[in-house]
C-alpha cells in the first residue's frame, strides 16, 4: 500500500522534526549556561543542576563558584529567555492562524504597546507599589497589557458585532499607534531615566533572577494549555470564520479564548523582558515552511524552537562585544529581519 | 426536513429577504434562482444558521435552527462555499479530515477508525484520493472545489447547502460535480439546497426551483413552470427563449442578444450560382434551416446551400465525408453549409420568387422522377438507395416560429405531391401515381427577420406562397426533366 507508506513517512518526518527541535533547544540551553566570561564545562552544569534540583551530591572537583554562577545567574537567565521566546513564538503562531495572516505577530493586537506603557509609566514616575516592591514594573505591565486586550476586543465589537479578523487587526493597529505615541511622549518628557526606559524598550533578560521566572511561569502555563486545546480549531479557522462555523466550530468562543491566551502570553513576556521583536513573527513563519500549517504540531514546535532561538540570541547579545551587553531586541531584529527576508525571497521563488 | 415560516433576514436593520415560506423534503434537490442582489446568498446564509433571523422561524427536523449548537448543526448541515483563497495551505487529506471535527467529541478529540473510513469513502466518491497528499494551493479550481465537497460530505450531513457550486468550474467539472451531488440525493437521501446562476443547470438537476425577485418569492415550482419565458423575463429583465433539452425531459433557456441592425436583403435569385458541378446559394447572412440534406441536416443556422451533381453510378460508402471534402475543396466551410446531391445535369434546375404583401418566398427545385415511387405501396418493394432526385429548397423572407417551420415543411411536401400528380408521374412498379422519389431532400430556411410568423399552414400568407411556389416550380422542373430525357 503506497499511501500507507507515504503516511508513515510523513509521520516519521514530523517526529524527526520534533527530535531536531528538542536537540536544538538542549544545545542552546547548554551553550547559554556554559559560555560567558567564565566558561563552565557542560558536564559540570549537569552535575550542578542535578545537585540543586534532585539532591545528588555535588562532586568535589567542581568549583563552588561555578555552582553559584550557574544556579544564581546563568540558569535563571537562560530559563527566562526560554520562557519569553516560547511565549512569543506560540502566541505569534496562534495569532497568525487566527487572523489568517502570516504577517501577524504577538504585537499585532497592541498588547506589547499596552505592556510597555505600564512599564514606562512605572519607570517614568519611579513608582513602587508597597509589598510588591521591585515587581511593580512587571505587575503594572501585565495589568496594562490585559487591559489593552480587552479594550481592543471591546472596541472591535463596538465596530462590528461579529468581530471579523480584519476589524480586530485594524483596531490593534489603532491602539498600538496611540499607545506608542504615549510612550514617545513620556520619553520626550523624561530626563535622566531615558536610558533606563530605552533599555527596557529594547528588551533584556539579564539580572532578573528566579523571581521573574515565577512571575511569568503561571501565565505561560495557562496560555500554552489553552492554545494547545485549540490547535484543531485554529486549523479550521484558517479556512475563514464562516467555513469554520460550517464544520462545527464555535467560532466566537474559540476566537476569544485564543486571543486572550495569546495576549496573556505576550503581556507576561513583555512585562518580564521588554519588547523583543521578530521572535513571534520569524519562528512560526520558519516552522510553517518546514512542517506546514497544522497547528497541532506548529504550536509545540514554536515553543521549543522559539525558546531555543531566544536563548541563543541572548547568548550572542552578551558575548559578541563582551563585556558590554547588547539589548536582546537588537540581536533578534538583526538576525530575524534578514532571515525573514530570506524566507520571503525563497517563498516568492517557490510560488512563481 | 427543513421548514421556513415567515423568514425575514437582512443586515443591520436592512431587510434583504422577506417573508419566505416553504418546506423542503428529504432527498430533494432544491434550487434557488434570482438575479444579482435578489437575496439568494442571504437566504442560504440564514439556512446555515450564520445569519440571525429578523422574523420567522427556520426548523430542521422540527427543531429550531438556533437551538442547535455549532457542533450539532454541523452534523446535520454542511455547506459548500464559493471558492475562496486561504492564506495557509493544508494537505488535501487534512482538509477533508477537518470535516470530521463535529463528530470528534471528547477532550482530546482523537481521530477514530470510523473517521478514517469516512474520509477514505468521501475522497473516493469525489475522486480526490489520488492527490490526497498534495497541498490545496497546488490544485486547480475544480480539484479544490471537489476537496471542499469531500470535506462537506465528511460531515455526513443530512442537508447540503451549495452557493453557486459550479462557479469557476469548466464544463466537465460542472457536470461531474452536479452528477455526484444528484447521486447523493438519490442514493443517500441527502437533501440539497443550491444557488444557481445558470438557469439551464438548475433546470437539469433540481426537483424544484425557487425564483427570487428583490428579496421576495416570485415563484416556487418545478423547473418546467419556473422556466417560462414570462417569469424569467419579468425577474431578470432580459429576453430569453425557452426550448426543450434535446436528450432530457427538462426545459432549457437561451438568452437572446440585442438584435444588431442587419441590412435588409431579400433572398432571391441574385444569391444563386449555378455551375457545372454544383448549385450554390450563398446567403448574405446565416439562415435558420430545417432540412434533410447530407450534411447540415436537422435544425441549425447555415449560410451556404449546395446541390452537388454526382454521377448516376455514384457509390461512396462515406458520402458525408465525401461531401465535406468536396465543400472544403470549393473553399466552403462545411460547418456553415447544407449539402444535398442529385444525379441530374444541373441545367434541370428551376427557380422562382413569389411575393405578396411584403412576404416573399424563393423556391429552387431540381427534379428527376425516373425513380419515382408511391409512398403508400413502397413497403412492398425492396428499393435501392440512389442519389436524391427531387431536391426542394424554400427560402422564406420572414420570421418563423418552430410550429411555422413544421407547417412549412408539410405545406411544401403537399405541394410537391400535387405537382407530381398533375404531371402524371407514376411509380413504374405499380403504375400508380407517385408521391415522390426514395431520396427526396427538402430545405426550409428563413431569414428570421421582421414580424414573427406563428404559423405557415395553407391559409396563412407564407403558407399560400409556399404552396403555390413549390407547386409551380416543381411542375416546371419535372417538365424540364421530362423534356431533357425525351
Amino acid at each position: 500500500m503506497q499511501s500507507q507508506s507515504i503516511r508513515s513517512y510523513l509521520q516519521n518526518k514530523i517526529w524527526i522534526t520534533y527530535g531536531l527541535a528538542v536537540s536544538f533547544l538542549l544545545f542552546a540551553i547548554l551553550a547559554g549556561i556554559s559560555i560567558g566570561t567564565v566558561s563552565v564545562p557542560p558536564k559540570d552544569i549537569l552535575f550542578i543542576v542535578g545537585a540543586k534540583w534532585f539532591g545528588y551530591p555535588l562532586p568535589e572537583e567542581i568549583d563552588p563558584m561555578f555552582a553559584n554562577i550557574v544556579y544564581a545567574i546563568r540558569l535563571p537567565r537562560v530559563l527566562l529567555a526560554l520562557l519569553v521566546g516560547s511565549s512569543l513564538a506560540i502566541a505569534g503562531a496562534s495569532f497568525q492562524g487566527l487572523l489568517r495572516n502570516p504577517l501577524a505577530d504577538p504585537y499585532t493586537l497592541g498588547v506589547s504597546s499596552g505592556a510597555s506603557v505600564g512599564a514606562v509609566i512605572t519607570l517614568f514616575f519611579n513608582w513602587s507599589i508597597p509589598f510588591i516592591g521591585k515587581f511593580t514594573l512587571p505587575f503594572l505591565s501585565i495589568l496594562c497589557s490585559i487591559i489593552t486586550v480587552f479594550l481592543v476586543l471591546w472596541f472591535a465589537q463596538k465596530v462590528e458585532r461579529t468581530m471579523k479578523v480584519e476589524t480586530i487587526i485594524l483596531t490593534g493597529i489603532i491602539f498600538s499607534s496611540f499607545l506608542g505615541s504615549l510612550i514617545s511622549l513620556m520619553i520626550a518628557l523624561t530626563g535622566e531615566e531615558l536610558r533606563q526606559i530605552i533599555g527596557w524598550l529594547l528588551g533584556s533578560v539579564s539580572m532578573r533572577g528566579w523571581d521573574y521566572i515565577t512571575i511569568i511561569l503561571p501565565f505561560f502555563l495557562i496560555g500554552v494549555i489553552v492554545l494547545f486545546l485549540n490547535g484543531k480549531e485554529l486549523n479550521g479557522m484558517s479556512f475563514g470564520e464562516e467555513q469554520a462555523h460550517h464544520i462545527g466550530i464555535s467560532v466566537q468562543k474559540r476566537k476569544l479564548l485564543i486571543l486572550i491566551a495569546g495576549s496573556i502570553l505576550t503581556g507576561a513576556a513583555v512585562a518580564v523582558s521588554g519588547t523583543i521583536g521578530f521572535v513571534g513573527l520569524v519562528i512560526p513563519h520558519f516552522l510553517r515552511r518546514v512542517v506546514g500549517h497544522d497547528h497541532r504540531h506548529l504550536l509545540p514546535l514554536s515553543i521549543v524552537v522559539g525558546g531555543g532561538f531566544l536563548v541563543l540570541a541572548d547568548l550572542i547579545s552578551r558575548t559578541i562585544i563582551a563585556p558590554t551587553e547588547l539589548p536582546i531586541g537588537v540581536i533578534t531584529a538583526l538576525i530575524g529581519a534578514p532571515m525573514f527576508a530570506y524566507i520571503l525571497l525563497k517563498k516568492r521563488g517557490l510560488s512563481s | 426536513m427543513i421548514d421556513l415560516k415567515g423568514v425575514t433576514v437582512g443586515y443591520n436593520e436592512k431587510i434583504i429577504v422577506e417573508d419566505m415560506n416553504f418546506h423542503i423534503d428529504t432527498g430533494e434537490f432544491f434550487g434557488i434562482l434570482g438575479p444579482n442582489g435578489s437575496g439568494k446568498t442571504t437566504l442560504l446564509k440564514a439556512m446555515t444558521g450564520l445569519l440571525p433571523l429578523m422574523d420567522g422561524t427556520i426548523t430542521l427536523k422540527g427543531k429550531k435552527l438556533h437551538h442547535f449548537t455549532s457542533r450539532d448543526l454541523a452534523t446535520q448541515i454542511a455547506v459548500l462555499p464559493q471558492i475562496s483563497t486561504e492564506s495557509f495551505s493544508y494537505e488535501v487529506r487534512e482538509t477533508v479530515m477537518l470535516g470530521r471535527y463535529a463528530h470528534q467529541k471528547g477532550f482530546l478529540k482523537g481521530t477514530t477508525e470510523r473517521d478514517v473510513d469516512i474520509v477514505e469513502k468521501v475522497m473516493d466518491q469525489t475522486g480526490i484520493t489520488s492527490f490526497q497528499h498534495r497541498y490545496l494551493h497546488e490544485l486547480s479550481g475544480g480539484e479544490r472545489q471537489r476537496v471542499f465537497l469531500a470535506q462537506a460530505l465528511a460531515q455526513e450531513p443530512q442537508v447540503l447547502l451549495l452557493d453557486e457550486p459550479t462557479n469557476h468550474l469548466d464544463l466537465s467539472y460542472q457536470k461531474s460535480l452536479l452528477d455526484l451531488i444528484k447521486n447523493q440525493t438519490v442514493n443517500e437521501k441527502l437533501t440539497v439546497i443550491a444557488i444557481f446562476h445558470d438557469l439551464n443547470l438548475a433546470s437539469l438537476y433540481c426537483d424544484r426551483l425557487l425564483l427570487l425577485d428583490k428579496g421576495k418569492t416570485k415563484l416556487l415550482h418545478h423547473p418546467e413552470e419556473v422556466l417560462k419565458e414570462k417569469h424569467i423575463e419579468e425577474v431578470y429583465r432580459t429576453k430569453v427563449q425557452k426550448q426543450a433539452h434535446p436528450l432530457v425531459a427538462k426545459p432549457q433557456m437561451v438568452i437572446v442578444p440585442e438584435e444588431s441592425a442587419t441590412v435588409d436583403f431579400v433572398l432571391d435569385e441574385s444569391f444563386l450560382n449555378v455551375r457545372e458541378e454544383y448549385i450554390h446559394f450563398s446567403a448574405p447572412y446565416p439562415l435558420k434551416c430545417m432540412s434533410s440534406g447530407i450534411i447540415g441536416a436537422g435544425i441549425g443556422w447555415y449560410r451556404h446551400f449546395i446541390n452537388r451533381r454526382v454521377p448516376a453510378d455514384y457509390d461512396c460508402s462515406d458520402y458525408q465525408e465525401d461531401m465535406k471534402e468536396f465543400l472544403v475543396h470549393k473553399d466552403l466551410d462545411p460547418s456553415f453549409s447544407v449539402g444535398m446531391m442529385t444525379a441530374l445535369p444541373l441545367n434541370n434546375m428551376v427557380c422562382d420568387r413569389f411575393e405578396v404583401q411584403g412576404h416573399s418566398v424563393f423556391v429552387v427545385v431540381t427534379a428527376g422522377v425516373g425513380n419515382a415511387i408511391d409512398v403508400s405501396t413502397s413497403y412492398q418493394y425492396d428499393i435501392d438507395l440512389r442519389p436524391g432526385t427531387i431536391n426542394t429548397w424554400v427560402f422564406i423572407n420572414g420570421n418563423l416560429s418552430d410550429e411555422a417551420y413544421i407547417e412549412a415543411l408539410v405545406t411544401s411536401t403537399e405541394a410537391k405531391v400535387r405537382a407530381l400528380h398533375d404531371m402524371n408521374v407514376r411509380d413504374r412498379r405499380t403504375g400508380q401515381l407517385a408521391t415522390g422519389t426514395p431520396t427526396d431532400s427538402i430545405l426550409i430556411s428563413s431569414s428570421q427577420q421582421g414580424e414573427l410568423e406563428p404559423f405557415a399552414g395553407p391559409i396563412t400568407p407564407i403558407g399560400k406562397l409556399i404552396g403555390r411556389g413549390v407547386y409551380e416550380v416543381t411542375k416546371k422542373a419535372i417538365q424540364r426533366f421530362l423534356d431533357h430525357t425525351e
